[in-house]
């Protein structure tokens, strides 16, 4: 287990440094410099210097690199162009709320998704499995922005059960949570059909089992063998994709966030993309890489725990 | 009576495919979903005979009226008629995506048979490379390509075809390593064929089936991402027609005309279905054993 804790760990690492290699050179990969790039063709020549001098771009390349990695590592991600605030400062600001809503939409996807599989498998074969099926791949396939429209339009304005703009006022959970409904329900609509299909998929493995004939022949009824017994075998693979989903769910959550005008991640590095204010966009693209690559290890080490099978084969 | 198509087509392969077909066929959801994409195909092909006016020519005067028999689907805030703009922006939605998707599957294709079959090394490299850019999350990094190199159709398809590489080539590499070590593939490098015979001819046609697969069910991911960007103003820029622009447009005016942001969803609600049931559908006709992840 310590073996494999290290080697997954160690990937993650040099998955994370070749990424910020990556995302350094792309800066320097394109015609014109940085600096230009950021304050567009309107620059004054005296702004333009005092940027390049503010963020080092007159020293030589090795210096910068050594320079964005060491600032990194202390937690220093740049500075916002225009504002000159720190990006990192900005990232802790709005990550709670996108955290928030990612939470709450997978939540309920899992409660939904999970029910929907097991009942598939209960009615295996029949009409229901098939609807079900149907539905699941639907669910799926629909745009969450455009969920995320109609249930505005239907929702907010028309019935005005629910704010159309916001995360609520903060400190205030009531109103927290009344903003967080609409866009967790577009997000997480996608989830219920992967997970349903996924639970399907993974329990039909494990029915054949040997464990769960032994089950059947003692007499349990089918309701306790799918909850009880296999279930807890197919919820192994549910976790991987779940780790593997939060970086999914940041990709709704940018256009969700932005239908909602909910102050998140998404907003903020879509605003910034506009501005080409690139720090903001290079610093967020780093943090939420850090996090996503901090979410699917510790899956990875989790699975590893409770399936010792995935110890013995090390998946790159 | 057999034209020179008929010879040249191994008999075996002809069946193999037309079984596949009649399978995708008496599917219900396959079958749906090939009507549904056929549908959009041709509305994309032939959209300047299809679409009643000019999806740009304006007409303030008449900006957003309701769906009426001389705008079936109504006008929007600067009095350009709706249907013929879905109409025009399926061709925007399927132009982008099919060579999108086209071009990352053939650069995939290539490197992962490259990774698979070359030295030890280099798949190395290329394999951290693949695991890296599959680390990003994609939208963050679709984002970060749009900053550095503005917003517009090129650099979305570029965006698309960079995010789309490590998937394919990745799948590519892991059925290359499997065939590599295959008795008739052994058999052949004992009997000294050269290499591009061996990657050409034997390896190639084995590992095309699921690339095949996994592009037809990356379309609609495609198509949402096309019309997600355009919804930010970061994929294809106004005034040229994409469901995304149009939904945005839509929103803008969500009060005063919902009908906008109402029928500019369905073509791409439909859209995405359609893909993906066909992609379903392939699957199951074709390689029932293929896993998918999430994007």
């Amino acid at each position: 287990m310590l073996t494999y804790a290290i080697k997954r760990i160690a990937l993650a690492v040099v998955i994370l440094f070749t990424v910020m290699l990556a995302m350094f050179a792309m800066v320097f990969l394109v015609p014109g410099d940085p600096a230009s790039l950021a304050l567009g063709p309107r620059a004054t020549p005296a702004l333009k210097a005092e940027l390049i001098q503010r963020m080092g771009l007159d020293q030589p390349v090795p210096v910068q690199v050594w320079n964005f990695f060491s600032n990194a590592a202390h937690g220093n991600f740049g500075y916002d162009v225009w504002s000159k605030r720190p990006v990192l400062d900005q990232i802790l600001e709005v990550f709670p709320n996108t955290l928030f809503l990612g939470a709450v939409a997978l939540g309920w996807a899992l409660v939904l998704g999970v029910a929907l599989g097991c009942l598939a498998v209960v009615w295996r074969g029949t009409f229901i499995d098939k609807v079900l099926g149907i539905l699941s791949v639907s669910m799926i396939a629909v745009p969450s922005f455009v969920i995320a429209l109609y249930s505005l339009l239907i929702f907010a304005v028309w019935l005005n059960w629910l704010p159309a703009v916001g995360a609520g006022t903060p400190g205030d959970w009531g109103s927290q949570i009344r903003a967080v409904i609409l866009p967790a329900f577009a997000i997480g609509i996608t989830w219920v059909g992967y997970l349903a299909r996924l639970v399907r998929a993974s329990m039909l493995e494990v029915m054949g089992a040997p464990h769960i004939r032994t089950a059947r022949a003692f007499g349990l009824s089918e309701t306790r063998i799918v909850t009880r017994y296999a279930l807890r075998l197919a919820i192994i693979p549910t976790i991987a994709i779940l780790a593997v989903g939060f970086g999914a769910i940041l990709s709704s959550a940018v256009f969700v966030e932005t239908v909602f005008s909910r102050p998140g991640i998404g907003t903020l590095v879509t605003a910034a993309v506009s501005k080409r204010n690139y720090p903001v966009v290079m610093g967020t693209t780093l943090f939420m890489t850090a996090f996503y690559l901090f979410v699917v290890t510790a899956a990875d080490l989790l699975i590893a725990r409770l399936d010792p099978r995935v110890r013995d084969v090390f998946r790159g | 009576m057999s034209s020179v198509a008929d010879v040249a087509v191994p008999p075996v392969a002809r069946a193999a495919s037309a079984g596949a077909l009649g399978r995708l066929m008496s599917d219900p959801m396959g079958a749906a979903g090939a009507i549904i994409v056929v549908a959009f195909v041709l509305l994309a092909l032939f959209a300047p005979w299809i679409a009643p006016y000019d999806p740009l020519k304006l007409d303030v005067l008449n900006k957003l009226q309701s769906p009426s028999l001389a705008h079936l689907a109504g006008t929007d805030q600067l009095g350009r008629d709706t249907l013929s703009r879905l109409i025009w922006g399926s061709r925007t939605a399927l132009g982008i995506s099919l060579t999108a998707t086209g071009v990352a599957g053939a650069i995939g294709l290539v490197l992962g048979l490259i990774a698979g079959y070359g030295p030890r090394w280099l798949d190395g490299v290329l394999v951290l490379v693949f695991d890296s850019l599959s680390s990003l999350p994609m939208i963050l990094f679709a984002l970060a390509v749009i900053t550095v190199l503005g917003p517009g159709t090129t650099t979305l398809i570029l965006v698309i075809v960079l995010v789309s590489i490590p998937g394919y080539a990745r799948l590519i590499r892991a059925q290359t390593l499997t065939l590599k070590t295959a008795d008739f593939v052994q058999a052949e490098r004992s009997m000294g064929a050269s290499v591009p015979r061996i990657l050409g001819r034997h390896l190639l046609p084995n590992v095309v089936g699921p690339l095949v697969i996994v592009l037809s069910m990356d379309v609609p991911v495609v198509i949402m991402l096309e019309a997600g960007l355009s919804y930010l103003n970061l994929g294809v820029r106004p005034p040229t027609p994409s469901w995304g622009n149009i939904l945005y447009d839509g929103y803008n005016s969500l009060r005063q005309q919902p009908t906008l942001v109402i029928e500019a969803g369905v073509p791409l609600v439909l859209s995405t279905i359609g893909f993906t049931f066909l992609g379903e559908g392939l699957r199951d006709a074709l390689d029932p054993r293929l896993q998918v992840r999430p994007r």
